[in-house]
This record gives C-alpha cells, structure tokens and sequence, in this order.
C-alpha cells in the first residue's frame, strides 16, 4: 500500500503552511524597511477631526460651548476651543505585477523582481497604514482599508502567482481621486498600460509608476547563438549572435522608458526604474517622496 | 612502419588521419548548440533580425583545436612507439659468445653493459640460442648453455681491477671451441696488443659485432710529492673540449672515520690529453689520505692510492746539550738538519714536548741516560711503528749505557769507551765502509772513496749481533745496527751525526742511507732488497670500480712482484704491508698508454646503450584529452555559457584534476604530536597496509582502553623522515618488499629511539607462507632495513620472558597469522634462576625490538564502528585467535610501558619472605 503522494489535502497544508511562512517574513521585512522611512508630514496641517491637538482657539460665535476646553480656559478670562488637527483618510490602492516575467532573477544573488515588487508594495503598505491611509490591492477583492488585518491580507494577496507571461495594470476598481502605485516591469503590451493609464487620469487618480527591472535586462551581456525564451515559454526568439542583437535591444528599452516618462508626464504620475541589484530602501524613498510629497494633497 | 625515431604498432589506423578534412568542413558547416536562455526582455526582442544569418561560426582556431585532438586520438590509437626495437638478429640462431674485456675500464659502464647483457640473453632466449659468456680478465673455456641460465647468473658477472694480459687472450682464444658462433665483444675501449690476434681468431668461426661503450675514459696517476706539494696528473682518452674534473682526496677524519679531506679541480684543456694540478695540504691531512678518485668517474683507473711516500714523516730531534751559541757546524744535529730538511718535518725540542705529537722517527744524537718514564714511553711509541734512530757520540761511550745488559732502546750492548783509529794519538788509518750485504737495507748504494770512519762505539759481540747488523766498516766492525720492538726499531749509528767521527754525515751516501732507513719519505722505484725479498701482506684491495675492500683472505705477495709483476688474480691492486711502510698498487700504470682502440676496417662497432622503447600512447592520449578539455574551456566561453565567476572555478577545477596526485593530499596531512600517549605505526607507503595498520592501533587502542589503566590517543602515522619519534613508545612497523629505505638522517633518529627506550614492532606478516628458516621477500626486505639499526642480539621469546606474563599470561603470540617465532633481545649470558623463583631475574630493561610475522595488525584491526575488519581463523578458533592477538598487543604496551616492574612483581611475595614477614 502506498501512501497517496504529496497531494491532496496533506500537499496543501504544507504548501499552505509554506506560504504561511513566508508571509511573518514579508511582513516583517516590509516593517524593517518601512522603519527606515520617519513619517515627518502626516496630517494635513489645518485643524479638523483627528484624534492629535492643532490648538486652541478663542471662542467664536456660533461654537458649541461643548467645544471649549475650560482647563485651558480657566488660565485665562477667555474661553478656548481645542481644536484637533484634521485628518484624513487617502485611500491608495496598489498594483503589483505578479506576471511570470516578474519571477526573473538573472543571478541567485539578486532578488527576482517580483520579489523586489513584493517588498516595496508591502512597505509602502505598511507605511500608509502607519500614516493612517487605507490600502488595497487593485486586481483583487481586496478594497481599501486600514488594519493589521487588512496588512495581513495584503501580504496574502501579494504571494499570490499571477498567469501570464506579463501583466497588465488593472486600475479599475480605483476611486476617483484616490492615489495609485503600480509597480511592473513594463516589459509586456504598453497598450494595456497606456489605456489602464489614461482611464485612471480621467478619474483623477495620481499614481506612481514604479518599473522594476533585472541588471541583465539593462544590459543585455548574452552572446553566441542563443533562443531567448519567455519565462513561460510562450514566447521564443532564436539568434545566431546574440551580442549583436544587443544595441537593437537596449534601444527598443530605451524607447519603452521614454515612453513610460511621457505617459507619466501627461497623466502627472510620477515615474522612476527601479533595479533589483539597488537597495530596495532607496526605491522606498522615492517613493515615499513621490507619494507623500508631491502627488498627494 | 616507422616515422624517424617514431614506429607504430597499428599503422593502418593511420588512414583515419585522411578523414580529417571532411570532418573540419562538418564541423564548420555546423554552428554550435544553441543555447536556451529564460529572458523576460524577449518581447522587447520580437522582430529583430540577425544582420548575417552564419555569422557565429565556429572559429578557425577552435576548430584546428578539435581537427589536433581527433588527430591525437587516432595517432594515439595507433600505437606510436619511440625507438622501436626491431629483432636484431632475426635470422641468427647459432651459438652467441659474449666476450667482455671486463677490466677495470669495462667497471665505467658496467651497469649499462649488464643491461645490455640482459637484453641480448633475453633475445637469445627467445630464439633458443646456446650462449656463453667469457670475461678476457678470467679466461676460461666458453660455456655453452641456455641464455636464461646465464641471465640467472648475470649479478655474479663483475669487472676485475686488472687488465687482460697477453697471456689471458691467449688462454682464451686457444679454448675457443671449433664450430661456428656469432660473437659480441663488449670491449674497454683500450688498446692492447692481443686483439688482433683474438679478433681474428672470432672472424674465422663467425660475425663479430663489436660493442664499445661512448664515454671517455679519463684516469688519474700517482700523487708525487714535490717540495711539500702534492702534484696530480690525470690523462684522457680522447682530446676534446675542456673539462673540469674534480678530484676527491678521500681520507679518513682524526676519529678513523671515512671522510672528503680536500677537492681539487683538474682542468683539461681543449684539445689537451693531460692534466695536472697541485695540493697543499698540511701535514697532519696528508698523513691520513687514503686515495685520490677523480669524482663520478666509477672505475679503479681514476682511483689512486696513497701510501707512506706520500706521507711527510714527522721527524723528532732530540739533543742534550742545546743552548749552546755559536757552534752550529758542531751541532750534532747540523747534518741530520740539512738532510732531512727536504723531506721531511722537524720537529726540535725535549723528548717530553716532542713525544705528545707521535712523530714518526725520532733522533736522539748522542743522547745517553733517559729517565725510566722516558724509556718506558719511547719503548711504547716504538712498539707502536716507531722508527728510534740514535747516534753515538762522546757521551754515549762515556756512559754506562748498555753495557752489562742490553738497553730496551739501543741494538746492542756497547763495550766501554769506543774506539779511535787513524788520529793523531793512535794506529793505524781511517777505517772505510765495507760493501753493504745483499740483505741489508742499504744494499745497492755506492760507498764513496772518501768516507772514513776515525771513532766509533764498539759492539759487544753477541749472538745476535749479526743479525742486527747492517752496515759496517771494513775490518767488520758495526758501523750501523738495528733491532726491531714490536711494529717499530731501533737504529743505532755507532758514529756522531757531525764531522766529529766521520766524514759519513758530510757524503751524499749519508742522505741515502737515511732515505733507505725510510725516515724521509723519497720517491723511489724500487725497494731496498731487504724490502723486496719480504712477504707484504695486502691490507687493502681495490675493486674494478674504484671502491677498497678488505683483503684478509688474500695470500701475501713478494715485494719483487709488488713492484714489477703485471696486475692479475694473483696480484690485485690495493695496499700492501710490508716490515715497516706500506706500499700502494694502482689499477693504472701510469706508463700505459690508454689510446683508444683502432678495430680493423670492416669490424661492426655498436654503442653500448641503446635507445629504450617507449611507448608514446598514453601521451599522445593524454594530449588529445588535454586538448579536449580545451576545447570545453573554449567552447563554453564562445558560446557565453562561461561567466567570469563560473570561470575561474572551472579553471581551477581543471587545474586540480589535471595535476592532482595521491602524493599531493598526503603532504597536507602532518599528523600532530600527540599530547597523550599513543600508538604509532611507521608509514610504508602501501596505502591499504597503511589502513590497516591505522586501524589496528586503533583497535588495540580501545581494548587497552577497556581492559587496563593505558587509555591511548588516537593511533599516530609516522613518517620516518619527518616526524619526531620521541613521543611514541611502541611503532609498529609492517614490513612491505617495496618500502623506501629510509635516510640515513632517519636511521640516526631511529637509533636515537631506540637507545632511550623506544621499542619497534616489526612485522613481516608472512608467517603462512615463510616457515623455518626459509626467507621471503618481506624478510629479506626486513634485514635490509634493520641493517643501519643499532640492534642488540636476539632470541626467540624464551618460556620466562616478562612478555609472557606483562598483563596476561600468554604461551604464544599469535596474529592473523599463528605460530612463527617471535624474536626479542636476548637475555644476558649471566641470567640465571634463582632459588625457588619460576622465572628467571632477566631482562632489566625493555627489549628494544620485537620482531615476528603473525601479521598482529590485521588481527587488531577495526573499523570506525568498531567491529573487527579482517577475518581471523575460522569460527570460534579464530576469535579466540583474535582475542589472543589483542592479548598480546596488550601485553607488549604494558611491557614498554611499565618495563622490568611487571618482571618484579612476580617476586614480591619471594622479596617479602626475604624481608623476614
């Protein structure tokens, strides 16, 4: 008698327990990395409903006496009003290509891009939560909310494999006026990305595009004859000498690059390369500035 | 077919070589493997061309790489052979005669000449030829028989230090049999005049092929002696290019040891046959050199020896009345000065300084009354080879010296006062010399007319007065006597050694008289006739290689022949002793002419060594894997599959596994020294026996560690030339038939370890196959390796050896192996029983050595886990056989470790009693 093999139910508990052990460590490496950012403008600066103090103000007609702070006011013969900083809530959904092309990794040193879009998603996740924005995930049943919980399945949602040799931005469960980052390596159809684009900006929802990208991508080393094949195989191309292929390669990515800054440029998105062989902490930055600094208001 | 020097055993596979063309347009038709390679990028690659649609072939480089290899392989496969032998004498099955000069000249080349011997018998085997060996230096009549008889004896076939005579080829060429036989002259290369003959004699029965060995002979010739320089001359055969030569002064050290005295470098000049150079040596050297060889040459004709003329002898002078200004021609020493100044060294001083330095001869001039300590030590040192040579004088007739009883240091007795003749106050004329008699020492020497005697010191008439005299004055009075003590004499000039007495000190008659007396150390070429009609006993023997033997059993020779008589079994060189020098005979005569010899025209002529067969497959495999593997390297990199990082690893992969050798990893594994006790075993080099002998110690390890309070360390492997041995109390040494001898630094450091205590087990693990008294290989190979070790005698384990009852009470020792004696150090003579003891009070002390065949280590064995590694026995037998192996290993570590206590322990009670309890 032979014991069914490792499938079924027992194959899934442990590949379920597998993933599980991943998430703790998504989680805790988006934390870690998040630390590193210090929140310096939260809050929007003019009094409003929010749990921090803005200040006291002397009392104006038309307030409710329920509003004035008599321990304030009995230092003085006027009669304060503390009033809370305004606060609230953005809601910013993310979307991370989770296409097999983003599973390359051309060396075991370096992160696949995946991975590295993982990270950077999770971070930025984690650090709105801590500025209190809500977070979801476009692309999935999982609309904008606050929480660990929500964290928790964010990270879930975000091991997930996608289908696909390349992924396209899904933006349309975005609300108007909310905020965007998508991270992708932008290597498949610009088309779906230039629509997925156009329609987000007619909403009025700022982004970020984030492009992730391997060194070998940049580089293109390969030389001899080669097929060069899509990571699902789907895609082959053959050549008898790869090196001279070379300047052709890096110019059609120069091009998409170019491309992607002028979509960004009309669209007033925010547009930056990532590579995986950099720190994933200085692509946080940027991100961090682009989000907070200037798109969102 | 052969290529040159190159032949192939297969050449038809050469015809691959023609398909090589095609396979280069193959391969450059073909562009190499793609590779497959997971790119996101492709989409980004869709639709681009390639600009030349073969651009990536194969390049011509890599392709002549692989165009080398696949030629290697074939030439590989088709058996390349360097210097193939080809069967000489294909046809030729008649009987071979091999004639060797086998002189000392032949010594130069013997081990090539034994080589080709072995070769030409194993050839003559193969076709069942009748062979004979003849040696022109022992000629005898040729033999006949298979050639595999004589390639048994081949080790017994050695030059002689002499040279064939005349005579010899004589002998030889008359027992030459009748019928036809091909003939093989390995000649010397030295002309001599009976070749012709013999030559001629060998063409009229069949072919001779003459074999002549192509190094240049170069001898050297006998030391002479020149105002204290010691001059050289070496001849060479053939003029030639220059050449240095150095030349080995062997002696022995002031212990009596061999030793290098000094080096001289002899330099041919271009074109030049002879060489010469000089040596200074201080005395105290020169009177301990032994021979001269000129170094590398490997045959008795550069070997020369020296002997007592080559020594400058140490002459005392010894007079009484010293201090005496402004009378040197009265000096009764003035004379003796001025003729041993030459020749000799002097030595001036009282008897007491000069005595320490052991002189040679010591003069004592008209000396008459020594103290009783000066006699007793003159007579010690003349006993000892001592020449005493006294001159009479006016204190000497004066004294009272010898004159009832003969003196231990004078000839003879003296009647009192002397005598004067041919004076003022006195009859008579001047006495003459009378002729020297024919066994005197001086006989041959011419008297000058104008040698007068005017006084002299008279002789007592004895019995034995005319044996010691050897020379005297015309009316038959002694003029000179002497007398022998022990290996020295006494020499007593009944004259002054000045004018005084004679005009004998003012002739040259007087220099030659001392000459002959051997008290300066002239060159001279023949003996004086007393010399020549002794007995000289050789003491030394050169062999035909240039090496001294010992030659007690070789009978004495006259020193007529010594002198004259041609070199031959009868007459050896070497040293021989006479009454009172020793005399040295060379293997070359320096008169000989050592021209090369002029065979006549038509006479075959080969070289004695012939180029060996070499078979070249394996390299030229091996360079077509090399090659190969290039071409992976190549390949990799072309087609982009070779990162930079990959690379190196590659590379060194590569590098490792080409030049990886098993003797490499072992360098890395010094074994440290134990910080606790432990076992050790020598390494032999056999890597299993090895193995085994490791895990032996270790399993004689664990069973001291479980049984007794010995808890050893890990077992130890000893490298004798490296490792410290001080730390080891036993070393089990298996014996393998092809270990290195070790060092001789090794040897030193193994009797160091033996003399403080260290013990050797040797193993020779062959008792199954070696029984009483026959030998094996391991045997023989143990006798050569205990040779150099200091070893006391031995015997069989007797019944009352503390080995038996150390731990546990054994009657015999086996091992995998039962039943050989197992050998210790002997017990003292003196051993004896005592009085109701049951073993007998020996061995204080730890024999140094236990030597058996039981083959203890595989029955020690275990492996990591700790069961046995080998079989022992069958069944219960054989582990009860184990379990008495591992009782021995125990008993022999309690043995070295506790020495004679466990021998003591058996006669505490005994001891108690005594103590009166």
């Amino acid at each position: 008698m032979t014991q069914p093999a490792a499938s079924g139910a027992a194959g899934l508990r442990s590949r379920a327990e597998t993933e599980a052990a991943r998430l703790p460590a998504l989680l805790a490496r988006a934390d870690q990395l998040a630390g590193t950012v210090i929140l310096g403008d939260h809050g929007r600066r003019r009094s409003g409903l929010g749990d921090d103090f803005w200040q006291y103000r002397p009392l104006q007609p038309g307030d409710s006496r329920r509003h004035i702070d008599w321990r304030r006011s009995a230092r003085s013969d006027a009669e304060f009003v503390r009033q809370r900083e305004w606060q609230i809530a953005q809601s910013v959904m993310l979307w991370v290509d989770q296409s097999a092309a983003m599973g390359f990794a051309s060396s075991p040193d370096l992160p696949s891009k995946g991975d590295r879009a993982q990270l950077l998603a999770m971070a930025v996740a984690v650090l709105l939560d801590r500025a209190g924005e809500r977070v979801g995930l476009a692309g999935h049943p999982l609309p904008p909310r606050r929480g660990a919980g929500q964290l928790a399945r964010l990270a879930q949602a975000l091991l997930e494999d996608g289908n696909g040799d390349y992924g396209a931005p899904d933006l349309d469960g975005l609300r108007p006026h909310g905020m965007a980052l998508v991270l992708s390596d932008f290597l498949g159809d610009m088309e779906a990305t230039r629509k997925a684009l156009a329609a987000a900006a007619d909403r009025g929802v700022q982004g970020v595009l984030l492009q992730i990208l391997d060194p070998e991508e940049e580089s293109f080393p390969y030389r001899g004859r080669t097929i060069f094949q899509s990571m699902t195989g789907r895609l082959s191309h053959e050549t008898l000498k790869a090196s001279a292929l070379r300047p052709r390669y890096l110019e059609r990515l120069a091009d998409r690059k170019t491309e992607l800054a002028a979509l960004c440029a009309t669209t007033g998105w925010h547009y930056h390369c990532h590579h995986t062989d950099d720190s994933a902490q200085q692509a946080l930055l940027w991100l961090h500035r682009a989000m907070g600094g200037g798109g969102v208001r | 077919m052969t290529l040159g020097p190159i032949g192939f055993a297969t050449p038809w596979l050469l015809w691959a070589l023609i398909a090589l063309p095609i396979l280069w347009l193959i391969l450059r038709a073909v562009p190499p493997a793609p590779i497959r390679r997971r790119f996101p990028g492709v989409a980004l690659l869709l639709g681009l061309t390639d600009d030349d649609t073969v651009s990536d072939r194969t390049p011509w480089w890599l392709l002549a790489l692989r165009m080398l290899a696949v030629a290697a392989v074939i030439i590989g496969l088709a058996g390349p052979v360097l210097n193939p032998e080809n069967d000489r004498e294909a046809g030729a099955n008649g009987p071979l005669l091999i004639l060797t000069d086998a002189s000392w000249a032949s010594a130069r080349d013997w081990p090539a000449t034994l080589k080709l011997l072995d070769r030409v018998l194993a050839e003559a085997g193969r076709a069942g030829r009748p062979t004979a060996i003849a040696r022109l230096t022992d000629p005898g009549a040729p033999v006949f028989q298979a050639a595999e008889t004589w390639r048994s004896r081949l080790s017994g076939i050695a030059p002689q230090p002499w040279e064939p005579t005349d005579e010899m080829s004589e002998t030889l060429r008359a027992a030459l049999p009748p019928d036809p036989f091909e003939t093989l002259w390995i000649s010397d290369g030295l002309t001599r005049d009976g070749r012709d003959a013999l030559l001629d004699t060998l063409n009229a029965r069949g072919p001779v092929t003459v074999i002549e060995g192509g190094r240049p002979l170069v001898v050297l010739g006998p030391p002479t002696v020149d105002a204290g320089q010691i001059t050289l001359d070496a001849t060479r055969q053939r003029p030639g290019t220059e050449a240095r030569l150095p030349v080995i002064a062997h002696g022995t050290d002031p212990a009596g040891n061999p030793a290098e005295l000094a080096r001289l470098t002899l330099v041919f000049a271009e074109g030049a046959t002879e060489a010469s150079g000089t040596l200074n040596l201080p005395n105290e050297l020169r009177a301990r050199l032994t021979r001269f060889e000129i170094a590398g040459q490997g045959h008795a004709g550069a070997v020369t020896l020296a002997d007592d003329r080559l020594s400058r002898r140490e002459v005392a002078l010894i007079e009484t009345r010293s201090g005496r200004e402004g009378l040197e021609l009265l000096s009764p020493l003035h004379y003796l000065r001025k003729a041993l100044a030459p020749n000799a060294t002097l030595l001036e001083g009282t008897l007491a300084t000069s005595l320490p330095a052991n002189p040679g001869v010591i003069v004592l001039a008209d000396v008459a009354t020594l103290s009783e300590g000066e006699t007793d030590d003159l007579v010690n040192w003349a006993e000892a080879g001592g020449t005493l040579l006294r001159f009479a004088g006016p204190q000497l007739a004066a004294s009272d010296v010898s004159r009832d009883g003969e003196d231990p240091l004078l000839p003879v007795r003296l009647r009192s006062g002397g005598r004067s003749v041919g004076g003022a106050m006195s009859w008579g004329e001047p006495k003459t010399l009378a002729p020297f008699a024919e066994d005197s020492p001086f006989y041959g020497l011419d008297i000058p007319e104008d040698v007068t005697v005017t006084s002299q010191v008279m002789a007592q008439p004895d019995p034995t007065l005319a044996d010691r005299v050897i020379a005297s004055l015309s009316d038959g009075t002694p003029l000179v006597t002497r007398k022998r003590i022990g290996a020295g004499q006494v020499i007593l000039f009944h004259v002054t050694a000045n004018a005084e007495w004679s005009t004998l000190p003012l002739s040259g008659l007087f220099v030659q008289m001392l000459e002959r007396l051997s008290i300066t150390a002239a060159a001279e070429t023949e003996l004086p006739a007393d010399l020549a009609a002794a007995t000289w006993q050789p003491h030394r023997m050169l062999t035909a290689s240039g090496t001294l033997e010992p030659a007690d059993t070789l009978p004495g020779v006259s020193g007529e022949a010594l002198l004259t008589a041609p070199l031959g079994p009868d007459l050896r060189p070497g040293l021989y002793d006479g009454p009172d020098r020793r005399l040295a005979r060379n293997a070359h005569d320096p008169g000989r002419d050592i021209a090369p010899v002029s065979w006549p025209a038509g006479t075959r002529i080969e070289g004695l060594t012939r180029a060996t067969e070499t078979p070249l497959a394996g390299w030229v495999l091996a360079l077509a894997m090399l090659l190969l593997l290039i071409d992976i390297l190549a390949s990799l990199a072309l087609s982009g599959r070779l990162g930079p990082a990959r690379r190196a690893a590659l590379i060194g992969t590569v590098a490792i596994l080409t030049f990886y050798s098993p003797n490499t990893a072992r360098a890395q594994s010094t074994p440290a020294i134990a910080e606790e006790l432990a076992l050790a075993h020598v390494v032999t080099g056999d890597r299993q026996l090895d193995e085994i002998a490791h895990a032996a110690l270790r399993g004689l390890g664990q069973t001291l560690f479980f049984r007794t309070s010995v808890e050893p360390d890990a077992p130890v492997a000893v490298d004798l030339e490296r490792d410290e041995l001080a730390f080891y109390p036993l070393l089990y040494w298996p014996i393998t038939p092809d270990q290195p001898v070790p060092s001789s630094e090794a040897y030193a450091r193994l009797n160091t370890y033996l003399r403080t205590g260290g013990m050797i087990l040797f193993d020779t693990r062959d008792a199954d196959i070696a029984g009483f008294g026959t030998g094996s290989p391991n045997g023989d190979m143990l006798r050569k390796l205990a040779a150099p070790l200091d070893i006391p005698p031995l015997e069989p384990v007797p019944e009352d050896h503390v080995l038996t009852r150390s731990f546990y009470l054994l009657q015999d020792f086996p091992g995998r192996h039962m039943g050989r004696t197992v050998w210790v150090e002997a017990a003292p003579p003196d051993a004896e029983q005592v009085e109701g003891m049951p073993f007998r009070n020996l061995n204080d002390g730890v024999t140094p050595v236990v030597i058996g065949g039981n083959d203890w280590a595989s029955a020690w064995a275990v492996t990591e886990n700790g069961s046995p590694m080998l079989p022992v026995g069958r069944g219960y037998a054989g582990e009860r056989q184990r379990e008495l192996a591992l009782r021995f290993g125990v008993n022999l570590v309690m043995h070295v470790l506790t020495g004679n206590y466990k021998s003591d322990q058996v006669h505490v009670p005994a001891l108690l009693d005594r103590l009166g309890q």
